[in-house]
C-alpha cells in the first residue's frame, strides 16, 4: 500500500476543492439569477445541488483514504470536531469546520421543504464561511513547494472572486422594487 | 338624524349576547369601511381564544372626512359601539386606531377618561394608504409592519373584530332602537364636496352629486349620471365620499392611480410593476398621445386582479375598467386627438 | 384534488416554476406567475411538486385539498 492511499488522499481533496469551488460558483449564478437559452434558471440550479453532492463523494473519499491510511494520527472524530486531533490540529481542525458547514448545508437543503425557510437560507449563507475555510485548511495541509497546487488554489481563488464580483453587481427589478427604487 | 346628534352617552344597556348578535343581523347593518360585508356575520365569525375588537378611525380613503366628524363630534357613539362588540364576541380588550398625529387624539383620550374603565386604548397607526386595510391594521398591532398579509388566516379566524367607526356606532344605535326602527330610519354618513352630511341610506347618489361622480374616492368606481340616478348611497360601492371629476375625468383619473400606485405597500409583483405600468397608460391617453396606451390597458387590467395579498391592485384596477367604461366619449375623443369632452363642462 | 397555491408576498419572479411546469403556469410581462386555475390533472402531479420544490423563495405550493371527494 505504501504511501498511494496518502496520494490518493491529497489527490481527492484537491479535487473536492475543485468541486467545492464550482459549486460555489453556480451557487452564485443561481442567486444572481443567471440564465440563457440552453440552460435555464432550473437547469443551473440543479447543476449547482448536483455538484453539491459530488464534492460530498470525493470529501468521503480525502477524508476515508486519510484516515485509513494510518500514516498519521488521525481518528474518526477528528473528521467533525475540530482542533482536537494528535496531528496538526490547527490545519486538520480547519477541514472539520469545512466539513461540519458543507454537512449543515446539505442536510437542511435536502430538507429545504420541511424547515421554516429563515433556517435554510441562514444556514445556506454559512455556505460562503466554508469555502475559504477550506481553501486555507488546502494550503496548511499541503506540499508548500508543488507549484501546479498553488495554481490550482490560485485558480480557484480567481473563479470565485470573479464570481464574487459578478454576483454583487446584479440587480433584479423585483429586488429594487421592494426596497423603493424604482 | 342620530349619528351626529347623539354624541352624549346615554344608558348603556347590555342585551343578552345572542340577542345582540340577531337584532345586528336581523338590522341588515353592513360595514361603514368600504368592504360592506355584513356586521352581523362577522360577530359571528370571531373565533379564538383571545378576542380583541379594534375601531379602525384611520379614514385611508384621502377625500373621505365622516369618520373624522363623527370621532370629533360623537366619540361616545363610537365608545358606545365598541363596548357592546366587546360584548357581543366576548373581548375584554378594544384599540381604537387612527393616524399619527391626528387632530382627534386630544378630544378621545379626554372622552375616553371620562367613561371610566373600559378596557379601549387609543393607537397611532402609520400614515399610509394599506396602512388601515383589515390585514394591515392587525399585523401592526401585532408589532408587524402596518402592511397587508396573506389571509387566511382572515382577523376573525385570530379572534380579532376589526370594524370601522360608523359601524360601531350603527352598531350601539341597533342596540338602542332595535332592528326594525333601525331598518325604517337607517341612516350612514356621507362625504361630499360640501362636506359631510347624514343621509338616509335609500338616498340616491345623483341627489347627492350629479353624475358623472366618484363613489367610493380612490378605492371606488365611476357612476354614469345614469347609474348614479339608480343606486342608492346605501349601495354605492367602497367608503361614501363622493366627488364630481375634476376637469376630465381621464387625466383625473390618471392621478388617482398615480396616487394608488404610489401607495402600494410594494409587497407583490403584480401590485408593484403592474400599477405603475396602468398609471402611465392612462396618463398617456390622458394627455391624448397616439398609441397603444388603451390597447395595453385592456390586455392588463384582467391580469393584475386577484393576484395581490390585499385588494388595493384590485381597487384600481377597478376604478380604470369604470374610467374607460363612464367616460368612453374622452376616450374616444383622446385616440383620436378630437381634444376632450371635459373643455366643455365646468366643474366644481 | 390537488391544486396551486401562490404566496404574493414571497413571490419574487425567480420563474422556474413556469420553466418546469408550462402546462399549468405562464409568465406575466413582469415575470410573476400566472397560475392557471383549477384542479391539477394528476399527471401534473409530479412535475408541479418538483415546481414548489425548485421555488428559490418557496413561494409555490401543492395543495391536497383531501376533505373533498370522501363520503360520509
Amino acid at each position: 500500500m505504501g504511501e498511494s492511499l496518502w496520494f490518493a488522499s491529497r489527490a481527492a481533496g484537491l479535487l473536492t476543492l475543485v468541486l467545492l469551488t464550482g459549486t460555489f460558483v453556480l451557487g452564485l449564478f443561481t442567486s444572481g439569477r443567471q440564465a440563457t437559452v440552453r440552460w435555464p434558471r432550473f437547469a443551473i440550479a440543479a447543476l449547482h445541488r448536483n455538484l453539491s453532492l459530488l464534492t460530498l463523494v470525493f470529501l468521503a473519499v480525502h477524508i476515508i483514504t486519510a484516515i485509513v491510511d494510518g500514516y498519521v494520527a488521525l481518528d474518526w472524530i477528528d473528521v467533525v470536531v475540530p482542533f482536537a486531533s494528535a496531528y496538526e490540529p490547527f490545519w486538520v481542525g480547519l477541514g472539520a469546520v469545512a466539513v461540519d458547514v458543507l454537512l449543515a448545508v446539505v442536510v437542511t437543503s435536502l430538507l429545504r421543504t420541511r424547515i421554516p425557510s429563515k433556517v435554510w437560507r441562514a444556514v445556506h449563507w454559512a455556505a460562503y464561511a466554508c469555502w475559504p475555510v477550506a481553501v486555507a485548511h488546502g494550503i496548511g495541509m499541503g506540499d508548500k513547494d508543488l507549484w501546479w497546487v498553488w495554481g490550482l488554489d490560485g485558480l480557484c481563488v480567481v473563479a470565485v472572486l470573479a464570481g464574487l464580483a459578478w454576483r454583487a453587481q446584479r440587480t433584479h427589478p423585483d429586488t429594487m422594487a421592494r426596497a423603493g427604487v424604482r | 338624524m342620530r349619528l351626529l346628534t347623539d354624541g352624549p352617552q346615554t344608558d348603556l344597556m347590555f342585551p343578552d349576547r345572542v340577542t345582540l348578535i340577531q337584532e345586528v343581523l336581523a338590522s341588515g347593518l353592513r360595514g361603514r369601511g368600504g368592504g360592506r360585508f355584513p356586521t352581523g356575520l362577522k360577530l359571528q365569525a370571531v373565533a379564538g381564544r383571545k378576542r380583541l375588537v379594534v375601531a379602525n378611525g384611520c379614514e385611508g380613503e384621502p377625500d373621505s372626512r365622516k369618520d373624522h366628524v363623527l370621532l370629533s363630534r360623537s366619540p361616545h357613539l363610537v365608545f358606545d359601539g365598541i363596548s357592546l362588540a366587546c360584548h357581543a364576541v366576548g373581548a375584554t380588550e378594544a384599540v381604537l386606531c387612527v393616524h399619527e398625529g391626528s387632530p382627534l387624539l386630544p378630544g378621545l383620550r379626554y372622552a375616553l377618561a371620562s367613561r371610566g374603565t373600559t378596557g379601549i386604548r387609543v393607537v397611532e397607526v402609520p400614515r399610509r394608504y394599506v396602512a388601515s386595510e383589515e390585514s394591515a391594521l392587525v399585523s401592526f398591532l401585532g408589532g408587524g409592519g402596518a402592511k397587508p398579509t396573506v389571509t387566511p388566516p382572515r382577523p376573525t379566524e385570530r379572534g380579532m373584530l376589526v370594524d370601522n367607526v360608523e359601524t360601531l356606532a350603527q352598531l350601539a344605535i341597533v342596540a338602542r332602537v332595535g332592528a326594525r326602527a333601525f331598518r325604517d330610519g337607517e341612516t350612514m354618513l356621507v362625504t361630499v364636496p360640501s362636506g359631510v352630511h347624514e343621509v338616509p341610506v335609500t338616498t340616491r347618489v345623483a341627489d347627492l352629486v350629479a353624475g358623472p361622480v366618484l363613489a367610493g374616492g380612490c378605492g371606488g368606481v365611476w357612476l354614469s349620471a345614469a347609474r348614479a340616478a339608480d343606486t342608492a348611497i346605501g349601495e354605492a360601492p367602497g367608503v361614501a365620499v363622493l366627488r364630481a371629476p375634476r376637469g376630465c375625468g381621464l387625466r383625473d383619473t390618471a392621478s388617482i392611480l398615480a396616487y394608488l400606485a404610489a401607495e402600494s405597500a410594494r409587497q407583490c409583483g403584480p401590485c408593484m410593476f403592474g400599477l405603475p405600468a396602468i398609471a402611465a397608460d392612462f396618463a398617456e391617453l390622458a394627455n391624448g398621445v397616439a398609441g397603444q396606451a388603451l390597447d395595453r390597458l385592456r390586455r392588463r387590467l384582467p391580469v393584475i386582479t386577484g393576484r395581490g395579498a390585499c385588494a388595493h391592485p384590485d381597487g384600481a384596477v377597478r376604478l380604470a375598467a369604470s374610467a374607460l367604461d363612464v367616460f368612453a366619449a374622452d376616450v374616444t375623443a383622446h385616440t383620436t386627438g378630437a381634444g376632450c369632452t371635459s373643455t366643455t363642462r365646468r366643474t366644481a | 384534488m390537488s391544486t396551486l397555491k401562490l404566496d404574493p408576498i414571497a413571490c419574487r419572479a425567480h420563474g422556474l416554476c413556469a420553466e418546469l411546469l408550462p402546462e399549468a403556469i405562464d409568465l406575466d410581462e413582469w415575470g410573476y406567475p400566472l397560475l392557471r386555475g383549477g384542479d391539477l390533472p394528476a399527471h401534473l402531479l409530479p412535475d408541479a411538486r418538483r415546481a414548489a420544490a425548485a421555488c428559490p423563495a418557496l413561494a409555490l405550493r401543492v395543495t391536497s385539498d383531501v376533505s373533498r371527494g370522501r363520503p360520509g
